[in-house]
């Protein structure tokens, strides 16, 4: 099964993203917060994402959804410090982190697909949540 | 030829001044940033610091991969993957060296820009670290061309990242959270060429000493 990694720069963001999930999915997807840096500060640390990619590796692939500034960076640092293996099968999803995290999720427990994942978290960024006005 | 313990002043040095400038680069940071550079850099430079016993006796690449995985785990800004690249990536030119000569000075440089381009997708003039640091590494290289020494070519290194810095008050940033600022952030020196800046000037003092 597909694995999700919440990187925020704030831990309570990514715990919190997680825990909505889970309301929509069960436990057989695994999805880790991996926010803050290791001391509790406020950003983020490509070990802490690196281990997270690891924890919830699989074959059928991981999914990488950001927040803001570094957290980008870091999280292609933590990429690159992976082995080839688990490197190839690792992709960051452009989506907003809250909405675009639960789309994922769900897209990923119901589908298991990469490429679904992929059209859900693009169809995330450009959800409106207000209709237009006529 | 560089030995490694050359670097190892040098990297004790560079902690030293990052440690010493917490404030003053915090203080840049307030005005266009996120106010954390300052404390990022101390605190990632403080780890290093720690681990210079650590890195004794062992070659330019372990050192320097130390040094780079040591940012990158413990500074939490964008400054840790962006400086982490820079030295993983000098690490890599000289893995297993004892001692290194000019060109491998010249090669790790320019890889550590490189590197620094690729991680925070800019180049000069955005407003950011490169903007001291490809000036001085121009400035290098022209220097060991004309067969200057070291002492020389990073004197002059250094002068022309300070240049830099200067420069970086009369452009809009264009990177980072800076960029949120537009025009606004012109007449102000930019905290990531002012921590590039020191670092060099770092390797010049040890330089001057020896």
């Amino acid at each position: 099964m597909i694995g999700l990694v919440i990187v925020s720069h704030s831990p309570k963001i990514a715990e919190g993203i997680v825990e909505l999930c889970y309301e929509m999915v069960d436990e057989e997807i695994k999805i880790i917060p991996a926010g803050g840096t290791k001391d509790g500060r406020i950003g983020t640390d490509p070990i802490r994402i690196k281990e997270a990619i690891e924890k919830v590796y699989d074959e059928d692939g991981v999914g990488i959804i950001v927040d803001i500034g570094s957290s980008l960076m870091n999280a292609e640092l933590a990429i690159e410090l992976l082995e080839e293996k688990v490197r190839k099968k690792v992709i960051i999803l452009d989506t907003p982190i809250v909405e675009g995290s639960i789309s994922v999720a769900v897209q990923a427990y119901i589908s298991n697909n990469m490429e679904d994942v992929l059209k859900a978290a693009e169809e995330a960024r450009t959800t409106k949540k207000l209709q237009e006005q006529p | 030829m560089a030995s490694t313990s050359l670097l190892l002043e040098i990297v004790r040095n560079m902690s030293k001044n990052i440690i010493e400038n917490k404030e003053l680069l915090t203080e840049l940071d307030r005005a266009i940033g996120d106010s954390d550079h300052g404390i990022n850099m101390a605190k990632g430079f403080s780890a290093v610091h720690e681990k210079l016993g650590e890195m004794e006796g062992k070659d330019w690449g372990y050192i320097l991969k130390t040094i780079a995985m040591t940012l990158i785990s413990t500074v939490g800004g964008a400054s840790g993957p962006l400086y982490g690249t820079a030295f993983l990536r000098a690490a890599k030119v000289v893995e297993g060296k004892g001692k290194i000569d000019r060109k491998d000075v010249i090669n790790m440089f320019h890889e550590a820009i490189e590197g620094i381009k690729m991680r925070g997708k800019s180049d000069q003039g955005d407003k950011t670290m490169l903007d001291a640091l490809i000036p001085a590494f121009e400035t290098l290289k022209s220097a060991y061309e004309e067969g200057e020494d070291s002492k020389i070519a990073f004197k002059r290194a250094e002068e022309s990242a300070l240049k830099g810095v200067e420069y970086t008050k009369t452009i809009i940033a264009r990177k980072g959270r800076a960029s949120y600022l537009g025009e606004r952030s012109i007449g102000h020196q930019d905290p990531g060429a002012t921590s590039s800046y020191i670092l060099i000037k770092s390797i010049n003092q040890v330089l001057e000493k020896n």
